[in-house]
């Protein structure tokens, strides 16, 4: 079974490495500040202790007055995950490091984030829409998606041909 | 005299047949030989996460028989299986061998297209794969018996199975799974040996297993690098640490291992088939769940093993009766993400042999 850590534990973990890292740490999630996600990406992966070297699950939920980005993480080796959250304040242009240098799994799964919930992460290798066109009027995944946007824009294949050469 | 080249670039797809689907590669080649490759999706998107969020936990079980296609039941399953685990409800045991015994049938199921489709890439063409299409289709007959369709099931509800096995299953399973090993062993006699196979496939697309662990790559691609990584025995979900059966690896990570994984994990698939039809308890086939179903505040990740790999679905719920976030986890559109190392130094045709071996299906991967 993989044994899911205990959120606390690995809070304080990463807490004695890099201090100002951890926002919190409940039953389920290790809350990271968003500046220092990167650190902690790396310490999670190559501590021998956690070894999170498997990246399974990438995702955002738009909580509306936030965003939570979630990165369920586990060590093949050791068996066992760990949650890993960062919320993200600003509406109007939200920015997460990306965690592709570490764990390559998050190339495709963040372009999705970006593409469907508009949050930008910030070093991604090719930072594009991955599902939508690149014309696309807003990332349909937020919640306020549908009340600015008229019907999606016409014309979307011919916006994508100068890329098909 | 030096002669000017430059390279060529060739968009695969999206209607091509060997995408399995609509599915674009932009390869750019040097002379034969590729040396850069970009996938560009979204050709299939239909935005069934959005629409989760429209409809009861109930209503969006038929949603989830059309990402995987070939695999509906172990869609389902990883479904209702993250939403059982978000309300944090029981299910009876006869639903969950009865779970059991379908998703392995679709593994195999899903096992024999991917295997039959990869072989006729190779170039045996259309035999083997209609061989193949013989045993699916019995499998078929079996789901038709169980919900009386044939691909997109919608059989599993939350809380259990919609209705309980008809008489005529059980005897039919049997026949099936006493016939099935000698199906596998009449395959091997066609193809391990063969020559086309190994000269296509042997030493074609290697992975490495850290690679391959780095990448997030799951399922039989995963094992066939050398990582024993099986949510069956890794993370077990529904009843399966109650049956004796092995994770087969392979060490090499290359096509010709990918098409060996897919054989070996088939004959595991009939030894648990074979233990749960014996242990196949009596008993109600549904939880009691109401049908305006509030789950508690709160997120859940449920995860399965599917045929093409970790299939999870996260939800989370802000006690409404509506999922306020479904997130599918697709393992096809991730183990896409080694693709373009994979094919780096290869010609065209070997290109289609390689993207075959991984498995992907485009409803799973636009969703």
């Amino acid at each position: 079974m993989t044994k899911a850590l205990s959120a606390q534990d690995v809070a304080r973990t990463i807490g004695e490495r890099f201090p100002d890292a951890v926002v919190e740490g409940d039953e389920a999630a290790v809350f990271v500040d968003g500046g220092r996600l990167l650190d902690v990406a790396r310490f999670l992966k190559d501590s021998p202790d956690l070894r999170m070297d498997y990246l399974s699950n990438l995702t955002a939920v738009d909580y509306k007055d936030h965003f939570e980005v979630v990165y369920s993480v586990n060590s093949i080796e050791h068996n066992h995950g760990i949650v890993v959250k960062v919320r993200c304040h600003d509406r109007e242009a939200p920015s997460v490091p990306s965690v592709v240098s570490v764990w390559q799994g998050a190339d495709f799964q963040e372009r999705e984030v970006y593409d469907l919930m508009g949050i930008s992460f910030a070093g991604h290798p090719n930072p594009r829409r991955i599902m939508l066109w690149p014309g696309f009027d807003g990332h349909p995944l937020r919640k306020d998606w549908g009340q600015a946007q008229a019907a999606p824009a016409e014309g979307g294949a011919e916006k994508d041909a100068p890329e098909c050469q | 005299m030096t002669l000017r080249t430059e390279p060529v670039v060739i968009n695969m797809g999206p209607q091509h047949p060997s995408t399995h689907g609509v599915f674009r590669m932009r390869v750019v080649f040097d002379g034969e030989v590729i040396v850069d490759m970009e996938p560009v999706f979204g050709y299939l998107h239909r935005g069934i996460e959005r629409l989760a969020e429209d409809r009861s936990y109930h209503q969006f079980i038929p949603f989830t028989d059309r990402l995987d296609y070939l695999a509906s039941m172990t869609n389902n399953h990883a479904y209702v299986l993250a939403v059982e685990k978000l309300a944090q409800i029981e299910v009876p045991e006869r639903a969950e061998y009865i779970r059991v015994i379908i998703d392995e049938l679709m593994r195999i199921a899903s096992h024999l297209m991917t295997v039959g489709f990869m072989l006729n890439e190779m170039g045996t063409m259309m035999t083997p794969l209609l061989y193949m299409f013989r045993e699916r289709e019995k499998i078929l007959d079996l789901f038709e018996m169980v919900c009386g369709q044939r691909l997109t099931y919608n059989y599993m509800r939350i809380g259990g199975v919609s209705q309980d096995l008809p008489a005529e299953f059980m005897p039919a399973l049997k026949r099936f799974i006493d016939e099935m090993p000698g199906y596998i062993d009449e395959y091997d006699q066609l193809l391990e040996e063969n020559e086309i196979v190994l000269a296509r496939a042997k030493g074609v697309g290697v992975l490495p297993a850290d690679k391959a662990i780095n990448c997030s790559v799951s399922g039989p691609v995963l094992r066939a690098s050398g990582v024993k990584w099986d949510l069956r025995r890794n993370d077990p979900y529904s009843i399966y640490d109650r049956f004796d059966f092995e994770i087969p690896t392979r060490q090499n990570g290359d096509t010709y291992d990918r098409y060996r994984m897919r054989i070996l994990e088939m004959r595991q698939s009939v030894r648990i088939i074979e233990q749960a039809m014996a242990q196949l308890p009596e008993g109600e086939v549904r939880a009691k769940v109401p049908g305006n179903l509030r789950p508690p505040k709160g997120d859940a990740y449920g995860r399965i093993e599917g045929p093409k790999g970790e299939l999870g679905f996260y939800l989370v719920s802000d006690g409404s009766p509506k999922p306020y976030r479904c997130r599918i986890r697709p393992p096809s559109l991730i183990n896409l993400t080694v693709l373009r190392d994979l094919l780096i130094g290869w010609k065209l045709a070997d290109a289609i042999v390689i993207f075959g071996s991984i498995d992907i299906c485009l409803g799973e991967v636009d969703r």
